[in-house]
């Protein structure tokens, strides 16, 4: 593979959904809401409203909204690799590129780059900000800085693979789907298993500690591999010009 | 079936003949079936050769695949950096190119604002960016009005003035007839292959057609005298069956003249390539 096409590929692709203020504004929101409103939630419940939280039930709440990078990883790509993907179909410009010297691995890894970089960018600028901002919100109440700590390291690894198993399951699906809307759609239901995560570790089914975080960051990273295989098989020249709907 | 080095080539057939699809073989998009093919004297089903091919190559494809959102510029500036031309070189050939399709002064504009004829001009500058000797162009004048179609077709017989190799994929028979050195008839299976003027003569053999002041019996007799069969006469004209025009007008004319004709006009005459064509196609 040649890191040069491929930067070639998403520098093309950065250029076009930089004219495309959805795709950015899909990208920027969930981070955003996630590194800014959820701890403003958290100090307005710990220190404004009239049955204010106790101090103890900070760091979980703190760890259960921060599920949400994983969560938002898993969805954020769907909207520019669907673009990516799904809209050069529709543009009948994959085959000119196709007809190029660049190998089928350069432009998916290409692709790739472009749907990863800036969700993924976008992420981590949002648990920054997340960071900072509950750190600021509960120094107070708590009497320590809570933030940096191994829970938000093991989200922080596990984003960037659920990132890439987006990208890898929305390269399938592109090959099936002939608009960018049904992409997107079908490519948003990965994020159920996460919610499903969520939501039974918020129900008290179990707790989702640092180590639980591992593994599911292991998990992502063996499911991508074979994922990769599969996104590889579906991203050949003849596949995409003889198959693909 | 080979094609000559600055050659241009049609490949004529209805759709569905496998036109697109030989192209896409040729141009290593997907993968032969069976038989062969080497371009430059690579092998198109060999994979290291494959990439080889490709920067060899220019395609124009059926549907022109611009980035609608880019500008034409940058159209042409991503395709420069798929082929590793350098930044200045790249340069040069944008403004070259666009000059030349007169599109220069909308270089800064998205593609997606262009007109049919200018999108398909683009798509073609895109094909020649890294300046290849061997082009394909799939259906080029497809869908476009006769202005825009001309303009197309005037350029593809520039670059046959710069000696490129150009594979033409078309329905279009007179486009054919006007820019092909020769043809190949194609329906699922190579039909034939020759000149334009030489399938128009195979289908029909050769005719003139001698127009004089007023057609009389003795005139058409005379001729006849000689061995030449006579069809469609008129007041002012008839055609006469020939093998070879160029050494047996001179003895018609001189028996016309005996008969007394004033021969106006000899002109020859012949099938058209859409006659051979659909000749062909009715025959199977």
């Amino acid at each position: 593979m040649d890191i040069g096409n491929a930067w070639n590929v998403a520098l093309k692709d950065f250029k076009i959904y930089t004219r495309k203020p959805s795709v950015i504004y899909a990208t920027v929101a969930m981070p955003l809401i996630v590194g800014v409103v959820f701890p403003l939630i958290l100090d307005y419940s710990l220190h404004k409203s009239a049955k204010a939280l106790s101090a103890a039930r900070a760091p979980g709440l703190m760890d259960a909204f921060s599920i949400w990078f994983v969560i938002g990883a898993a969805v954020i790509p769907t909207a520019i690799a669907s673009y990516s993907l799904v809209g050069e179909k529709m543009q009948k410009s994959l085959e000119p590129m196709l007809a190029t010297p660049m190998s089928d691995g350069d432009i998916l890894l290409g692709k790739t780059i472009s749907a990863l970089l800036l969700p993924v960018a976008a992420l981590y600028a949002g648990s920054i900000s997340y960071m900072a901002l509950m750190d600021y919100f509960t120094r107070g109440t708590l009497g320590y800085y809570y933030y940096p700590n191994w829970h938000i390291g093991a989200i922080l690894l596990a984003a960037p693979l659920a990132a890439l198993l987006s990208v890898e399951v929305n390269v399938v699906i592109s090959s099936r789907m002939t608009d960018v809307r049904s992409a997107q759609q079908t490519g948003v239901l990965l994020m159920l298993p996460f919610i499903g995560l969520f939501l039974a570790s918020e129900v008290g089914l179990f707790v989702m500690n640092d180590t639980d975080l591992t593994i599911l960051a292991g998990a992502l990273a063996a499911i991508s591999v074979g994922t990769f295989f599969v996104a590889k098989a579906t991203f050949q020249r003849e596949e995409i010009l003889t198959r693909w709907r | 079936m080979h094609v000559e080095e600055g050659e241009v080539f049609g490949f004529l057939g209805p759709n569905g003949a496998g036109k697109t699809t030989t192209v896409r073989m040729l141009a290593c998009l997907v993968s032969r079936s069976s038989g062969t093919a080497t371009i430059g004297g690579y092998e198109i089903s060999n994979r290291a050769d494959q990439p080889k091919i490709r920067r060899m190559i220019g395609l124009l494809t059926e549907n022109v695949g611009l980035y609608e959102e880019l500008s034409a510029y940058d159209n042409l500036d991503f395709y420069g950096r798929y082929y590793k031309m350098g930044e200045q070189n790249r340069r040069e050939r944008i403004q070259y190119l666009l000059e030349m399709l007169g599109l220069w002064d909308r270089r800064g504009a998205p593609a997606g604002t262009f007109s049919k004829g200018m999108k398909q001009k683009l798509a073609i500058a895109r094909a020649l960016i890294h300046d290849p000797q061997l082009l394909f162009l799939d259906e080029p004048t497809a869908n476009l009005d006769p202005e825009a179609s001309k303009t197309v077709r005037d350029f593809i017989l520039e670059l046959k003035k710069e000696k490129r190799t150009i594979f033409l994929n078309t329905h279009l028979l007179d486009e054919a007839e006007r820019i092909c050195d020769r043809v190949a008839i194609l329906k699922t299976r190579l039909i034939t292959i020759g000149s334009p003027q030489d399938l128009r003569r195979s289908l029909s053999g050769r005719k003139v057609k001698i127009q004089v002041q007023r057609v009389d019996d003795s005139m058409v007799e005379s001729v006849r005298k000689l061995g030449h069969r006579i069809g469609d006469v008129t007041a002012n004209s008839f055609v006469v069956d020939l093998r070879e025009p160029e050494k047996e007008n001179p003895a018609i004319l001189r028996a016309l003249q005996s008969a007394g004709a004033d021969v106006v006009f000899v002109t020859e005459v012949g099938s058209s390539l859409e006659d051979v064509y659909l000749k062909l196609m009715r025959e199977g």
